[in-house]
């Protein structure tokens, strides 16, 4: 069959046929502009006047020049900050690790929650009790049953580093929610994806690998990196157990003084830490053009 | 002995009995096309060919092989018959070529550089060639249509099934692929088509099987079928599509 015959022959692009707007186009554009620039200064002005407001707003309360002094003290945020940084990149090497651990394990749980046939019940019963409990229990009691209770077992063999079973708790709970996503990933990928690779001979686990996982994940990966904006955040919960993360050397930091600025400044720094990661997660949803296809018009 | 041999297969949806005691013989090289309403069971045939489904009753033979005994192994039967469907359902994740090469590479275990060359003079073959590398989002409807036959053809099947592959394509884009399936039969595959494409039925078809609640009410020639049908069922349906 002659592929040139079709609609898909190649055609010259629109430019090289010598078009030049009407003057219709023209006007509608110049329209467009101006209508684009009277958006942009209505919007720059409301910002302007609402920051205005809450700045003299808040600035005129009397309490204002004591809060200032306690929170936003600039000279003592800036003697803060060397030993409060230093707490974050214990943050940043835990939540890189525990970021790795949660995915494998996450993974894992969902796909023994989609696996079918009768000896494969006792993984799906395991995987689905064990996201309704790590989902359930409270992070922070996570964190102390096994920053205090594992170590105080006094078991030969294992670490007692606060460090690392307060990553074990974070590892545990936030899999359970990860396997979630996955999960859902998964069943969102119309039945069509499995009859047709099915019918191609693949089998439940190359369908699983080759096609639907590859999907899945692409679609999940918005709300996935979501769950790591926020493990960003948890990771300064470890600082129960006595590990010097950036909001624990903030804490030490204030009780020298009772100011409380190393708390701001840490807190800055955790913003500064997940905006990129945003940007980075509204990206990565961007740039997927075709993630809601799941092929054909079905 | 025939290449598809359907004998008394029941098939119910819950309380919807689908398909009543259907039986069908369909001979290597042949194309039978299967006509009918929807709802009248035709796509839920070819899934049981398939195995996409499970038969309540009755015996499909497929060159011999009862594939309806439960101690058969899917996977192997599957990888003997391509299946091409209404919405093309390509993978939105791999190029056009890595959808043809798949099954081949993963499934018959044919070396990479081997399904790749063999992938492309398909693709060729469809009037692809030049499209080998696009994702399926890119292509028209009739392409990915196209698309999807490739990558069916490219496992070599003993059969291929056909579930109203134009019905979701504008009338331009339907010459195109019905004109494969014509090249196709003239190759010797053999086909179990769906279609309400009364053109392709009469010219392509060998045998045409008219449907009605899940049984075969009229097998025979397109001559005999859609000239001078003898169930009035079957001339209400001419009637009511030809307007």
């Amino acid at each position: 069959m002659s592929d040139q015959a079709g609609p898909d022959a190649a055609s010259p692009a629109p430019s090289d046929n010598g078009w030049r707007p009407s003057s219709l186009q023209l006007e509608r554009a110049a329209y467009r502009r101006q209508r684009t620039l009277r958006s942009g200064l209505i919007a720059g002005i409301s910002t302007v006047v609402l920051l205005a407001l809450v700045v003299v707003g808040i600035g005129s309360t009397p309490g204002w020049p004591r809060v200032r002094a306690t929170f936003f003290d600039f000279d003592r945020g800036l003697e803060a900050l060397p030993v409060v940084a230093q707490g974050l990149w214990l943050n940043i090497r835990v939540m890189l690790v525990c970021a790795v651990l949660i995915v494998l394990l996450g993974l894992t749980l969902a796909i023994m929650r989609t696996l079918r046939g009768p000896i494969f019940f006792p993984l799906r019963m395991f995987a689905a009790a064990y996201t309704d409990v790590f989902r359930g229990l409270p992070l922070l009691l996570v964190i102390f049953l096994l920053g205090f209770g594992v170590p105080a077992l006094q078991l030969r063999g294992l670490p007692n580093q606060a460090v690392i079973w307060g990553g074990a708790a974070l590892v545990l709970t936030y899999s359970s929610y990860v396997a979630e996503v996955f999960r859902a990933g998964i069943e969102s990928i119309h039945p069509s994806q499995r009859a047709a690779a099915r019918s191609l001979g693949l089998s439940h686990r190359q369908t699983l690998r080759f096609v639907v996982l590859p999907q899945a994940v692409r679609r999940v990966l918005p709300p996935l990196l979501n769950d790591f904006v926020s493990l960003q955040k948890d990771s300064g919960l470890i600082a129960v157990l006595g590990v010097i993360d950036a909001i624990r050397a903030a804490q030490l930091e204030t009780a020298e003084d009772f100011n409380f600025t190393p708390y701001v400044v840490a807190g800055l720094l955790f913003v500064a830490l997940t905006i990129p990661l945003t940007r980075l997660t509204d990206w990565v949803a961007r740039r997927q053009g075709w993630y809601g296809g799941g092929g054909g018009v079905v | 002995m025939s290449l598809l041999s359907i004998r008394d297969v029941r098939k119910s949806f819950g309380s919807n009995l689908v398909l009543d005691d259907f039986s069908l013989e369909v001979e290597a090289g042949e194309c039978v096309v299967l006509i009918g309403a929807s709802g009248s069971g035709k796509s839920t045939l070819l899934r049981c060919v398939n195995l996409l489904e499970t038969v309540d009753d009755g015996v499909i033979e497929l060159d011999g092989t009862d594939i309806t005994d439960p101690r058969i192994d899917t996977d192997r039967v599957r990888s003997g018959i391509g299946i091409v469907f209404q919405a093309y359902n390509l993978f939105p994740h791999l190029s056009v070529l890595d959808n043809v090469t798949l099954a081949p590479i993963r499934v018959h275990r044919v070396r990479p550089a081997v399904a790749r060359t063999r992938a492309l003079e398909m693709l060729a073959r469809v009037g692809l060639a030049d499209k080998a590398s696009a994702r399926p989002d890119e292509l028209s409807g009739g392409q990915q249509q196209r698309a999807a036959i490739a990558r069916a053809l490219v496992n070599s099947p003993k059969l291929m099934l056909l579930d109203e592959v134009t019905s979701a394509l504008d009338p331009e884009l339907v010459g195109e692929v019905l004109d494969l399936l014509g090249e196709l039969k003239a190759e010797g595959m053999t086909m179990l088509v769906c279609t309400h494409e009364m053109t392709f039925a009469r010219s392509v078809a060998d045998k045409i099987c008219f449907l009605d609640r899940g049984r075969p009410l009229e097998i025979g020639p397109p001559a005999q079928v859609l000239e001078n049908p003898a169930e009035p069922r079957t001339q209400e349906f001419l009637r009511r599509i030809r307007l």
